[in-house]
């Protein structure tokens, strides 16, 4: 049964390598290329008529130039250095925000749980665009924060707050606020109940319970969480493009005007090998070693 | 094919199963006749599931040949061998009702036929008209039926069962084994059972195999397991036992007088192991010890346990070593065996077997 | 439950729901302005409905969605059958990490990546990468999906039908694949709602000849808010909801089904 189950393997992984593993690749050599006027846009081109000759010359044309403009420029490292921060920042606040909540939910009575799930899950599968554009209305000067706090008195002009870090805050925070919620509630439900109520027993008040004994054992879904909201936030385009300012920048904004506005495409696809190298492959080793180091230790 | 009487219906030779480097089974031979309820009895662990998904198909064996009525059943994939397994879990398919779980080995039948079938069986197992039940809505007892309804229905010439009464509470355990004896009397399949319980092998069996760490240490009926048991494992497997150690002292034919510390004691000893002056185990069952006045072994009566049909007594020994004895319970006031009473014991030979130490 | 956890779920779901809400009530608005509240009224609807480009572009987000799913859902399941059954063949953990990519990667270096190769290969850019680029992006989730079920599969369920004679098509055909089916089909809504919802992917798969519904909304979020696209959002959002629950109930009669197989 082994031999046939594993031929199955055949198509997904062809096609696997052809639109994953390929395309990275030909990410890394464009990278290294020039920028050019030309269709493609990018130089060398590798001339396969010219046979070893053509490989040699189309070798030696590729350089670092581009990761030097990028780490060169104030404007690049100021936008990997906001990417990490704001992303960074929002993950803090969905930590804080995410843990009480999926605490609520594993809490809640047994016959509750799959509709507090299904309705978590909701704007998850909600558009994304959507949901940003909401925050839109909602946030501009003459949107409906602004109008009810005026209504109330408690501010005297319109809130300048779209187009800040502010407002990308609070897009990130409710756009990924489900993929912190979700990991997390799927941890904490399957707790044992019983280890809550021999540290009540113990003499433990219901907050130190959870410091000690429902949050330690939660950090499992808190790092998954963390994971699956920090990294796509750092390559964020639609957020800050929508909800921040023309100043903010973060390296998914980058890398998108950088192709689509500047067709500087060796440019771009330098951005995503830097945001692959400093974000992405760190972070998911990282995980990866964090959960064998949990097995062995426990 | 098959019906000459002298092939065996399942036929083992030499069968070994390693799972890397642990030995799952190891060496074992067994041949069953047509129409044998044979038990394979074992702690968990000792390989006697192995066996039956070895014979199943669900796992080949490193060495060793397994024939069924004569036939080779090597490189064949279960669905094509001519035996069935009753899963411990029963593995009913759950989005499969009765009638379709039941039919499920009968795909080639026709609608009526198999309609006819399902009817048939079901009556075998005492399940009339359950055919549409959805199996979620089937109590433990009646689930265990349908899996061996389902088991049946390609009339096996061999039916494998493990633990099939595993999941039972004790008091339906014990009705559903004599129904389980009597439909195998009545089918004439040779049956067999995986099961940790003693008890329920020999009230099952017509023969009995035990395995210990992969080896099938003796095969043979209840009685003789209980009353002649070949070592120390199966000796206590099959009910208490007093295991006394010793030396030989010496031989002569089928008796052996072992020294123990205290005294010498005659015993029964079929075969040449263990020889004269090497260290033996003698083993005598606590009903079979009796308490006297005679010239036996001295000790003295330390504890007292009144069990209802049985009284059980612990007794020390003039070197310290602790024997069990048992007998039933007679009212008799005041108690002349109570705690604190030298007393001498009463060893029948007939009764203490010679084991390997 | 505790106060605190009542006013906890209050508080998140309000957080989740609210900006929604407004959304769609405003979409019911008579004025054009987000902020006055004009009366109720289904005008926009009726722009929406009249708007030739939007409608073009849903038509298109639909048809590219059902096919990434189709393609996403068959290659998924077989590399969760693969990764499952296969035992540790060579590249088994390459294969694996492999369909974990996309699920990680942020949508621009997927994209980026993409359609470097497209262009690389003079593969015209249209419907066909746009499916292919979708495709890819939801193999891995309904992988994960439908390799969670295989591993909370009984094996004794499949083990049971061979030996009553199930050769192993007919074990995969009638006792495998209707136990796998909610998950797969769970899988399936997971990737339609994925592919009809991206807009960075297919901003960079899509030739100038496609343009999916995210896309023309965009274009139209870029110049302000407008009460059209709070219509079309609230349509979306309806018609997400509905496929949501569907799923739940799916899995919830998954659920049920494998608590009875190991009971």
């Amino acid at each position: 049964m082994k031999r046939p189950a594993r031929l199955l393997a055949v198509v997904p992984a062809l096609w696997l390598a052809a639109f994953v593993l390929v395309p990275a690749l030909i990410v890394l050599k464009i990278s290294l290329s020039a920028a050019a006027t030309a269709q493609p846009p990018y130089l060398p081109v590798l001339d396969w008529s010219a046979g070893p000759v053509g490989w040699s010359s189309f070798l030696e044309a590729l350089d670092f130039t581009n990761f030097e403009t990028l780490l060169g420029d104030a404007l690049y490292r100021d936008a990997a250095l906001q990417s990490l921060w704001l992303a960074g920042l929002a993950t803090l606040i969905l930590a804080l925000i995410g843990t009480p909540l999926a605490h609520a939910m594993a809490r809640s009575p047994k016959r509750w749980q799959p509709l507090l799930v299904a309705l978590v899950i909701v704007p998850f599968w909600t558009s994304f665009l959507i949901r940003t554009y909401a925050w839109i209305a909602i946030l501009k000067p003459e949107g409906l924060l602004s109008a009810v706090l005026l209504r109330l008195g408690l501010i005297d002009r319109p809130l300048e707050i779209l187009g800040t870090q502010a407002a990308v805050l609070v897009g990130l925070t409710y756009a990924y606020l489900p993929f912190m919620v979700l990991p997390l509630y799927a941890v904490m439900v399957r707790l044992d109940p019983s280890l809550r109520e021999a540290a009540a027993d113990l003499g433990a008040s219901p907050i130190r319970v959870f410091w000690s004994v429902t949050l330690p054992l939660a950090r499992p879904g808190l790092a998954a969480g963390a994971l699956l909201c920090f990294v796509p936030m750092v390559g964020e385009f639609i957020i800050p493009d929508l909800l921040g300012g023309s100043d903010t920048l973060m390296l998914g904004r980058v890398l998108w005007s950088e192709f689509f506005s500047n067709r500087d495409w060796p440019l771009a696809s330098a951005v995503a090998i830097l945001m692959l190298a400093l974000v992405v492959v760190p972070l998911v080793l990282l995980r990866e070693s964090g959960t064998s180091d949990r097995d062995t230790v426990r | 094919m098959g019906g000459t009487g002298s092939t065996p219906r399942l036929d083992l030779t030499g069968v070994t199963k390693r799972f890397g480097d642990s030995v799952a089974v190891a060496d074992v031979s067994l041949a069953l006749a047509a129409g044998e309820f044979f038990c394979l009895l074992g702690p968990s662990g000792c390989g006697k599931s192995t066996l039956l998904r070895l014979v199943a198909g669900f796992e080949a064996p490193n060495l060793g040949v397994i024939r069924v009525d004569g036939q080779d059943m090597a490189g064949l994939p279960p669905h094509r061998r001519p035996v069935n397994i009753m899963f411990q879990s029963y593995a009913l398919f759950p989005h499969k009702d009765v009638a379709g779980n039941i039919a499920y080995g009968l795909p080639d039948l026709g609608r009526a036929d198999r309609t006819g079938r399902v009817r048939d069986l079901l009556a075998r197992v005492r399940l009339e008209n359950f055919e549409n039940r959805r199996i979620e809505t089937l109590s433990g007892g009646q689930r265990q039926r349908v899996a061996l309804a389902r088991a049946l229905a390609r009339e096996p010439g061999v039916l494998l069962l493990d633990e099939p009464l595993g999941a039972l509470d004790r008091g339906l355990r014990e009705e559903t084994q004599g129904e389980l004896r009597a439909l195998q009397r009545r089918l004439g399949i040779t049956f067999v059972m995986v099961t940790h319980d003693p008890g329920e092998a020999m009230a099952l069996a017509d023969r009995i195999g035990v395995m210990d760490r992969g080896r099938l240490v003796q095969v043979g009926d209840a009685a003789t397991l209980y009353e002649r048991p070949a070592t120390r494992f199966v000796a206590s497997l099959l009910g208490d036992v007093n295991l006394i150690p010793g030396r030989v002292a010496g031989r002569d034919g089928d008796w052996a007088v072992v020294q123990t510390g205290f005294g010498p004691l005659r015993a029964r000893a079929p075969g040449t192991m263990p020889g004269e002056g090497e260290a033996a185990t003698l083993a005598i069952r606590p009903e079979r010890v009796g308490l006297g006045a005679g010239t036996g072994p001295a000790g003295t009566v330390t504890e007292v346990t009144f069990l209802g049909e049985r009284i059980r007594r612990r007794i020390r020994m003039e070197d310290g070593t602790l024997l069990r004895a048992s007998m039933p319970a007679v009212a008799q006031a005041p108690d002349p065996h109570g705690v604190g009473a030298a007393i001498r014991l009463d060893l029948d030979p007939e009764a203490c077997r010679l084991l390997p130490a | 439950m505790s106060h605190f956890g009542r006013i906890t779920l209050g508080l998140g779901l309000a957080f989740l729901y609210g900006p929604i809400l407004v959304l769609v009530a405003f979409s019911f608005n008579a004025s054009a302005l987000v902020t006055v509240w004009g009366g109720f009224s289904t005008r926009w609807y009726g722009v929406l409905f009249a708007d030739g480009a939007l409608l073009a572009a849903a038509l298109v987000s639909l048809r590219v969605a059902l096919a990434a799913a189709a393609l996403a859902t068959l290659f998924g399941t077989l590399a969760a059958l693969a990764l499952d059954r296969g035992g540790r063949f060579p590249g088994r953990s390459a294969f694996a990490g492999l369909l974990y990519v996309p699920m990680v990667m942020p949508e621009v270096i997927t994209g980026l990546a993409l359609l470097l190769l497209f262009v690389g290969t003079g593969l015209e850019r249209g419907l066909v990468t746009l499916v292919v680029a979708h495709a890819t992006l939801g193999l891995g989730f309904i992988a994960v999906i439908v390799g969670a079920r295989l591993k909370g599969l009984d094996h004794t369920l499949e083990e049971a039908a061979a030996d009553l004679g199930a050769g192993p098509l007919r074990v995969f055909a009638t006792v495998t694949l209707p136990l796998i089916a909610p998950a797969v089909a769970a899988g399936f809504l997971l990737a339609f709602t994925l592919s009809l919802d991206d807009l960075v992917i297919a901003s960079f798969a899509a030739g100038p000849g496609a343009t999916t519904l995210p896309m023309r909304l965009y274009s139209q979020v870029r110049l302000g808010v407008n009460p059209e696209i709070n219509a079309a959002s609230t349509l979306l959002v309806g018609g997400v909801t509905l496929i949501v629950l569907g799923a739940s109930w799916l899995s919830a009669c998954g659920g049920i089904r494998s608590d009875v197989g190991t009971g």
